[in-house]
């Protein structure tokens, strides 16, 4: 008796442990072939838009990235069957998923590097925090509807992106006690950029705000503040189009 | 006959129409109008498809006509409240059409269940053409009349209550005009009558608001439902008109701080403010102000900020109040005396009476004057002359972005309107227009080509000495004056842009290294733009740009219709990238619009033409029959249309064109109708097809003399009170009017001789061809100006007769084949 139940103990230890590595690591293999899918469809279109990926095409590393993100859990049940397209999808409250080409170049265009600190405003599905996440030491974001923010931040933690952290609130003052940020996702439509926001910017620091209304992302728009404090900005349309036909543009 | 029995036909021809302005309404608070407008052309092929109805099954249903009409007036009545009631409550997403085609399938759903009370509704008309084939001119008299009363009454209705009540009463009208025709029935006539307006009672008190609220059905992404997503937000206040849904909200937890323009170097958080939606979108912001005007001072950092780098104390007009933000800008500049027009009572009394203490009474200071009225009658009627003429932002990003206001006439923004506007400025003055910067650019462009081309119609030869033109990231601004500005002018721009980060894109004296400093694009387009469109190059560049920055002028009054065919491809090509966000949605819908009603329309149409192909004799008739009520129903509708959108100007609103031209356009065309038997017996000897080519001979030459005589009767009367305006406007109706409702009584009456089972199908054409019409007029509008949709419609009037004439010749003696 003894030995049979040595062998059920080691018997619950192994079911133990490979459900353990089923709940970490199964979403991660869970449609990989859809997600290089939609990678390569994300190469295609950024091979036409040599503005917004300045010339370089995607970072082949947050092309690795959204590689490996499980976008299906972060979209509500319904639509998980087109997680995959490349395309944005509602999520409820009026708020949408970003298209993953538009995710990857605002990634591309943030340019985290190791041990940055990113502030994110509006968390919506958490998506862009998970993929913005293995590039930076610590990612902060800010979501605005409490039940978007406690869904993506239950998410989040569940999947072990454990180095983002969300908090449900006004994003306007963005969140003084982590700053300066290196870089600032703004996915929340705004009128103007919020003062505070610019004064969190490290010096060399970049923000990227997508500007148009949801399911059609107009432009990116880029803020860099400079290490003398001068703020620019950049406008990158998503593709290559040229307004003007033919003859010379002056 | 006694005028009694056909009341019921002008009371349904009533609720019918009543309804169609409705639905516009209610879903353009739930949608957004260019595909409310889409929808409800659509659901208006309910019209032809009676016609086909009627045709096929006209014997047993003529048989019992007052229980027929009764019963098609009624199921009008529930029709109007649950088709609406359903197809609200469908999960239709119109910004996801480009990403999910299943979203096609819900419009047509919507299609469907909205067709059905036009159906019923012209299905009584129908009927009564059939029942009555004596008396078509009466009948169709009452129609109009009838419609007339009904666009009114639907206007007025609306100042008064909300349009899901209004729902209520259209749908009771309908019942009424059940109970009526019932009285005509052979039995139980009292009991069918009282049943149907206990019926109307219930409808009008009973009916639970929840069934056809549009609100909690409002797409999830309309501004004011993520507005109201926020924590705490809350409604304060609505308002509804004709104009529009006012939905006033608060939001204390996550302020709104709207600022379009504000410039990066920006350090101050607005203060608290009101936000206010139109139909659910279009935010406009009303700002707390306690007379201090430091706590407005971000307004300075915004690009609308930049005249008063020029001008001291300027005395100055503001065109569109909004909410008052350029009034608390114009105060904390030290404006002397502030004009301000708005077009909407109903802003004007919110800002004014009901928030008056929220924004600190800033318009009952005595220096601030708010006047209701649209922006070109008061520039044209103000003896005042200002100093600075600030037109604001005040439309929304996403309806700019998206083209939706393309297809709608805006004489804001034409050379013309920008000559009025040089004409009231002093000879300092400057006119500055505020306008989201889009990318590529599109308005600032087409604003730039026409301050050119307004400067240059005042003899101005430099007319870029007399233009600035400065950008934000997402807004820009053009200044206009009337004399060059100067070294200093142009010194004060270059500060201003300097402090707050802002481009300037064009002034006196820039150059290539001045530009694309601060906010920069791929490529200067606006410098580039503003050199081309100065130069000699203009024509070239407007030729090879990929959207329509041709200046707007009063006839082709369509600034913002900037789509190119020739851009179509390449933007489909792209639309998963970026390609559809750059479409302008307005010109594709009514586009595609008018494809799918031309198909509807021709199964409609042809459908029964071959059904019936033995009964209607030689088709050869049957197609020149249907050709010419086709006729004269685009030519109809392409002059009141033309005729809604050209006094606009006149009568000074929108409101007023369509509420004033159209009612009396069908209430003199129904007085056309009841006289055109006469006229036939008096001008046309009896003969139907002479009194139609005389008729129509009478059009075409008062067509043309307005044509000509329109522009002069504008510019001499414009200044005179609305109500003779009103008075004027209905005099010039009255006579065209007349002569247009004669063609097809008589034309029903001529070929209901030969063979009654044409009637009902000319009827369907006639709805059919209306509905083409209407959408036809607008599109040819935005191509070949009023002059040409006017022009079109006074040919296809004059080739009319001939089409019965030719079946005249060949068929003497015709007989009844049916």
């Amino acid at each position: 008796m003894p030995r049979l139940a040595q062998c059920q103990a080691l018997l619950a230890v192994v079911l133990a442990s490979a459900a353990a590595m089923v709940s970490t690591s199964a979403p991660a293999q869970d449609r990989l072939g859809e997600r290089a899918a939609m990678v390569e469809t994300i190469k295609g279109h950024a091979r036409s838009a040599p503005s917004a990926v300045e010339g370089q095409g995607i970072d082949p590393a947050v092309l690795e990235t959204m590689g490996k993100v499980p976008r299906h859990l972060f979209v509500p049940e319904e639509q998980r069957g087109a997680a995959y397209r490349d395309r944005p999808l509602p999520i409820g409250y009026g708020q949408t998923i970003s298209q993953p080409f538009i995710v990857a170049l605002m990634t591309d265009l943030i340019n985290v590097g190791p041990g940055d600190v990113v502030l994110e405003i509006g968390t919506g599905s958490g998506y862009q925090a998970a993929v913005l996440s293995p590039f930076a030491a610590k990612v902060y974001s800010i979501e605005i509807i409490p039940e978007l923010g406690e869904r993506a931040a239950a998410r989040l933690a569940e999947l072990r992106f454990d180095n983002v952290e969300v908090k449900v609130g006004d994003g306007y003052y963005g969140w003084p006690a982590h700053a300066p940020f290196d870089g600032i996702v703004v996915t929340a439509a705004a009128s103007h950029i919020p003062p505070p926001l610019v004064e969190q910017l490290a010096k060399g620091g970049r923000m990227v705000v997508p500007v148009g209304g949801p399911f059609a992302t107009q432009f990116l728009m880029l803020v860099e503040k400079r290490r003398d404090g001068s703020i620019t900005t950049r406008q990158l349309l998503p593709v290559a189009f040229v307004p003007l036909t033919g003859g010379r543009a002056r | 006959m006694r005028a009694g029995r056909l009341l019921p036909i002008g009371l349904i021809s009533a609720a019918t129409l009543a309804h169609e302005v409705l639905l516009i309404r209610l879903f353009s608070i739930i949608q957004w109008h260019h595909f409310a407008y889409m929808m409800i052309s659509i659901a208006l092929l309910g019209f032809g498809a009676s016609g086909t109805f009627v045709a096929l099954a006209r014997r047993p249903l003529v048989e019992r006509y007052p229980a027929v009409f009764a019963a098609s007036a009624a199921l009008f009545g529930i029709a109007a409240v649950a088709s609406f009631a359903c197809a609200e409550r469908l999960p239709f997403n119109a910004l996801e059409i480009v990403w999910n085609p299943r979203q096609l399938g819900w419009l047509a759903a919507i299609y469907a269940l909205l067709i059905l009370p036009f159906f019923f509704g012209a299905t009584c008309i129908g009927l009564a053409f059939c029942r009555h084939p004596g008396q078509i001119g009466r009948v169709y008299a009452f129609d109009l009349v009838g419609a007339g009363v009904g666009a009114l009454g639907i206007v007025g209705l609306l100042f008064l209550v909300f349009p899901d009540t209004a729902l209520r009463f259209v749908a009771a009208l309908g019942f009424v005009a059940a109970a009526l025709a019932a009285t005509g029935m052979a039995r139980h006539r009292w009991f069918a009558a009282g049943s149907l307006g206990l019926a109307a009672a219930v409808i009008m008190v009973w009916l639970p608001p929840s069934w056809t609220a549009p609100g909690p059905h409002m797409s999830q992404y309309k501004g004011l439902r993520m507005a109201l997503e926020v924590p705490n937000a809350r409604v304060v206040e609505e308002r509804s008109s004709p104009l529009g849904l006012l939905t006033v909200v608060e939001s204390p937890t996550v302020p709104f701080r709207h600022a379009p323009g504000l410039s990066l170097a920006n350090t101050q958080e607005p203060p608290v403010q009101l936000a206010v939606f139109t139909d659910g979108d279009g935010i406009t912001a009303i700002t707390a102000y306690g007379g201090d005007p430091a706590t407005v001072a971000y307004l300075d950092r915004t690009t609308a900020a930049l005249p008063y780098r020029i001008l001291e104390r300027p005395r100055m007009l503001i065109l569109g109040a909004g909410g008052g933000e350029q009034v608390l800008l114009a105060l904390r500049a030290g404006a002397d005396i502030v004009d301000v027009v708005e077009v909407n009572p109903q802003m004007i009394d919110l800002a004014r009476n009901r928030f008056a203490d929220f924004v600190g009474g800033i318009f009952s200071r005595p220096n601030v004057h708010l006047r209701l009225a649209e922006a070109r009658a008061f520039a044209a009627t103000t003896g005042e002359r200002y100093d600075l003429i600030q037109m604001p932002l005040l439309d929304s990003f996403s309806a700019a972005a998206g083209g939706v206001q393309s297809m709608h006439e805006n004489y804001t923004y034409t050379v013309e309107a920008l000559r009025d506007y040089l004409a009231v400025l002093r000879p300092d003055g400057v006119v500055a227009i505020t306008r989201w910067l889009r990318v590529p650019p599109r308005d600032i462009l087409k604003l730039f080509a026409t301050a050119a081309v307004a400067l240059e119609a005042n003899g101005v030869a430099q007319p870029g000495r007399h233009l600035v033109l400065i950008r934000s990231w997402n807004t820009a601004t053009l200044l206009v004056a009337k004399s060059p500005f100067t070294g200093e002018d142009v010194a004060a721009t270059r500060g201003f842009a300097a402090e707050n980060f802002f481009d300037i894109s064009w002034a006196p004296g820039i150059s290539a290294s001045d530009v694309n400093r601060y906010n920069q694009l791929d490529q200067e387009y606006l410098y580039e733009g503003a050199l081309a469109l100065l130069g000699p190059d203009r024509a070239d560049f407007t030729e090879r740009y990929k959207f329509d920055i041709a200046p707007a002028t009063d006839n082709r009054p369509y600034f913002f219709d900037f789509f190119r065919w020739r851009a179509l491809p390449e933007l489909l090509t792209l639309r998963t990238q970026g390609g559809a966000a750059m479409l302008d949605w307005g010109y594709l819908i009514l586009v595609t619009t008018l494809v799918q009603a031309a198909t509807l329309s021709a199964v409609l149409i042809l459908l029964p033409l071959w059904l019936r192909r033995r009964a209607l004799g030689r088709a050869v008739h049957g197609l020149r029959f249907g050709l010419y009520f086709l006729a004269l129903g685009l030519a109809f509708l392409f002059i009141e249309i033309a005729f809604i959108q050209r006094f606009v100007l006149f009568l000074g609103h929108p409101l007023y064109a369509v509420a004033v031209v159209l009612a009396g356009f069908l209430a003199f065309a129904g007085l056309g109708s009841a006289m055109a038997a006469r006229w036939m017996a008096a001008v046309g000897g009896g003969s139907p097809v002479r009194g139609i080519a005389l008729a129509v001979v009478v059009i075409a030459f008062l067509a043309a003399m307005y044509l000509l005589a329109l522009p002069l009767i504008f510019e001499r009367l414009l200044a005179l009170p609305d109500a003779a305006k009103i008075a004027i406007t209905l005099l010039l109706i009255a006579p065209l009017a007349v002569f247009m409702g004669m063609p097809l009584p008589l034309g029903l009456g001529y070929v209901g001789a030969r063979s009654d089972e044409f009637i009902p199908w000319a009827w369907g054409i006639n709805g059919c061809a209306s509905v083409l019409g209407a959408i036809l007029a607008a599109l040819l509008a935005m191509h070949a100006g009023f002059t040409g949709v006017v022009t079109i419609a006074t040919i296809l009037y004059l080739v009319a007769p001939a089409l019965l004439a030719g079946v005249s010749d060949r068929d003497r003696n015709p007989s009844p084949t049916a």
